[in-house]
């Protein structure tokens, strides 16, 4: 990481936009939006990441600090490019989701919460996802929804990124 | 029986979510008539109240009377706050109003908001949505263009701004208060009651939150009669409402039907059982409500009173089917594990008492479980139950309580044998 204590401007530029959404006198309400900005952009977040919103919307460094640890989203160390969150929660649960869960374990060799060697993948358990007839589900970075699961799709999915990537 | 009549009546459009079919289906005539001063908002409160139409995020607080709370006339900046953070296990249902009909969401809102004279309204969005956060978007510029939404509306001094916005992921900012804090760049924890968002809610402004199923059926409601949306429920319950059904059947999916439905025409549309296995339990309302054995349900109807009957609730639809084969320790776990890291902390009995539950089942199921443990943990359930500063509490208790009461022989065979009574060794 560079030392560069100012975010790139592609980044700066959608906080300003985001900032609007809510009254002047309240930047604190754009802290939220702004550390998903700055994770979609780096990748996680770091103390500094998290030091320089804090003097960028001019507020307390605790203010993002407490946001930053309480929302499960957000990365505080480092992680694969794709993130793999599979849901645990009761309905994809009935549906199979723990034997998905292992067998994803195995096809990445990695066991639950860590990153593979090559960077690529991290998996998480997520809680539900409100896919719940769609189950079992996952998100891929947060935000990309990947329903009825099977092993088999899943194995294309991890085949596909990973090819994806050779290319 | 018919489906989709309400929220989800763009469905079978072919562009179900555009501005040119929302407004081909009446859209917008409703808001058109306020700004106009054809309807007064009086009448819009009048005619809620008839419709019967309840709060759909999970308490069924009756949605006329939220909004009478709300005294349009003070001064001062108000707000309405849709909650679309949906993340009850179970549940799925927002998310495709957002995706199909965002239009009738957005009239829904201005309607709501300017009722209570509220000038701003924001709608969370849970932070994996942001497919349906594009939908919204797109349908907010379109009314925006159309001159529906804005700073003086259609020249009639009339000012409504909505915003759309999203999370970052927990649970808990599905808790009314807890999405106020969130929306004012904080950690979402609930807020002690009173005071009500009626009277300090966003930034201490009087606020109300709506679910996005409740707002967006307002539109219909007053577009075709209270009466029209009454006679579809039942008497106690009017309208429709939307089920999402999971678990162990064939068909899982989403149906907005009429309230009062009898639950085993529900089951078949869902495609009945998996396998044509036995249905062995229901949680009706989304995992905070009580189970209901599967005997009882296959009797019952899905209305408010029809769910009151048989000890459990309609809560936020999520309908949860178990078959035969499920093991009720191993599902009450998952359920509990939820509630364990979901819970946001602030509470001791909550904080603590999931953390326990879990474990406590963690050890059962790990067969190194006591016959003793099965009352300990309806003890701890009620030493949660009534003793936090929100519902969420309740939300772990209920759960607890009903599985063990109908289901009591299999946590004291896991307990005495630690093994499944179901599943075996
Ligand atoms: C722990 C907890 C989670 C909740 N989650 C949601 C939710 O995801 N969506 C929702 O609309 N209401 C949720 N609620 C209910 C809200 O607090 C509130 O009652 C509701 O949004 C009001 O809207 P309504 O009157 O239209 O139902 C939750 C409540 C609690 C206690
Ligand atoms: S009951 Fe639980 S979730 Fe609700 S405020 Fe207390 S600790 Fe937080
Ligand atoms: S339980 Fe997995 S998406 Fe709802």
């Amino acid at each position: 990481m560079n030392n560069k204590r100012e975010f790139d401007s592609s980044v700066t530029k959608k906080i300003d936009t985001w900032k609007k959404k809510f009254p002047k006198e309240k930047p604190e309400s754009s802290i939220i939006m702004s550390l998903r900005f700055i994770q979609d952009h780096y990748g996680w977040l770091s103390d500094k990441h998290l030091d320089m919103l804090a003097d960028y919307l001019d507020l307390a460094p605790i203010r993002v600090y407490e946001v930053a640890s309480f929302y499960s989203m957000y990365h505080r160390k480092p992680v694969g490019k794709y993130v793999l969150g599979i849901c645990g929660s009761i309905s994809c649960m009935l549906r199979g989701s723990e034997p998905l869960l292992h067998h994803l374990e195995t096809k990445l060799d990695i066991k639950l919460g860590d990153t593979t060697k090559d960077g690529l993948f991290t998996l998480k358990e997520v809680e539900c996802l409100a896919s719940c007839t769609k189950a079992p589900a996952m998100v891929v970075n947060g935000t990309q929804y990947v329903e009825d699961l099977t092993p088999e799709s899943l194995d294309k999915l991890v085949d596909n990124l990973r090819q994806g990537e050779q290319t | 029986m018919k489906q989709n009549l309400v929220c989800y009546r763009t469905f079978e459009e072919k562009s179900p979510s555009s501005f040119e079919t929302y407004k081909k289906l009446n859209g917008y005539s409703t808001w058109e008539k306020l700004l106009k001063g054809k309807m007064k908002p009086s009448d819009v409160i009048d005619a809620i109240k008839a419709a019967g139409l309840m709060g759909r995020g999970g308490a069924g607080f009756p949605t006329g009377l939220k909004m009478s709370f709300i005294n349009r006339d003070k001064e001062g900046q108000k707000y309405l706050v849709c909650n679309s953070d949906e993340s009850e296990p179970g549940t799925s249902k927002d998310r495709f109003i957002m995706q199909k009909n965002p239009h009738q969401l957005i009239e829904g809102m201005a309607i709501a908001a300017y009722t209570m004279g509220a000038t701003v309204g924001y709608n969370y969005m849970r932070g994996e949505f942001m497919t349906e956060f594009e939908s919204c978007e797109k349908a907010l510029k379109e009314a925006k263009k159309a001159g529906l939404i804005g700073k003086n509306i259609l020249g009639t001094g009339i000012d409504f701004e909505l915003i759309n916005i999203i999370g970052a992921g927990a649970y808990i900012v599905g808790e009314e208060t807890a999405m106020l804090e969130s929306i004012e760049g904080k950690r979402a924890m609930p807020r002690f009651k009173p005071p009500f968002p009626a009277n300090y809610g966003l930034y201490g402004k009087p606020t109300t939150v709506n679910n996005t199923e409740s707002l967006a059926s307002i539109p219909v409601i007053l577009d075709k009669g209270p009466e029209w949306f009454k006679k579809l429920g039942t008497e106690k319950s009017g309208g429709t409402k939307i089920f999402s059904v999971s678990g162990h059947v064939a068909k899982p999916g989403v149906f907005e039907i009429p309230m009062g439905t009898p639950f085993k025409d529900l089951l078949e549309l869902a495609g009945g059982m998996l396998d044509s296995r036995g249905c062995k339990a229901v949680i009706p309302g989304g995992s905070s409500m009580k189970i209901v054995p599967g005997k009882i349900m296959l009797n019952a109807e899905m209305s408010y009173e029809g769910m009151q009957s048989v000890g459990s609730a309609i809560g936020s639809g999520g309908v949860i089917v178990m078959d035969d084969r499920t093991c009720m320790v191993e599902a009450l776990a998952c359920v509990i594990k939820f509630y364990e890291d979901e819970s946001c902390g602030q509470c001791t009995p909550c904080r603590e008492g999931t953390n326990w539950l879990h474990q406590n089942l963690r050890d059962i199921l790990a067969g190194k479980g006591n016959i003793k443990d099965v009352d300990l943990l309806v003890e701890i359930a009620g030493k949660i139950e009534g003793k936090t500063i929100c519902a969420f509490g309740e939300a772990v208790a209920w759960p607890v309580q009903s599985f063990i009461e109908h289901f009591r022989d299999e946590f004291e065979f896991y307990c005495k044998n630690g093994y499944s009574k179901v599943k075996g060794k």
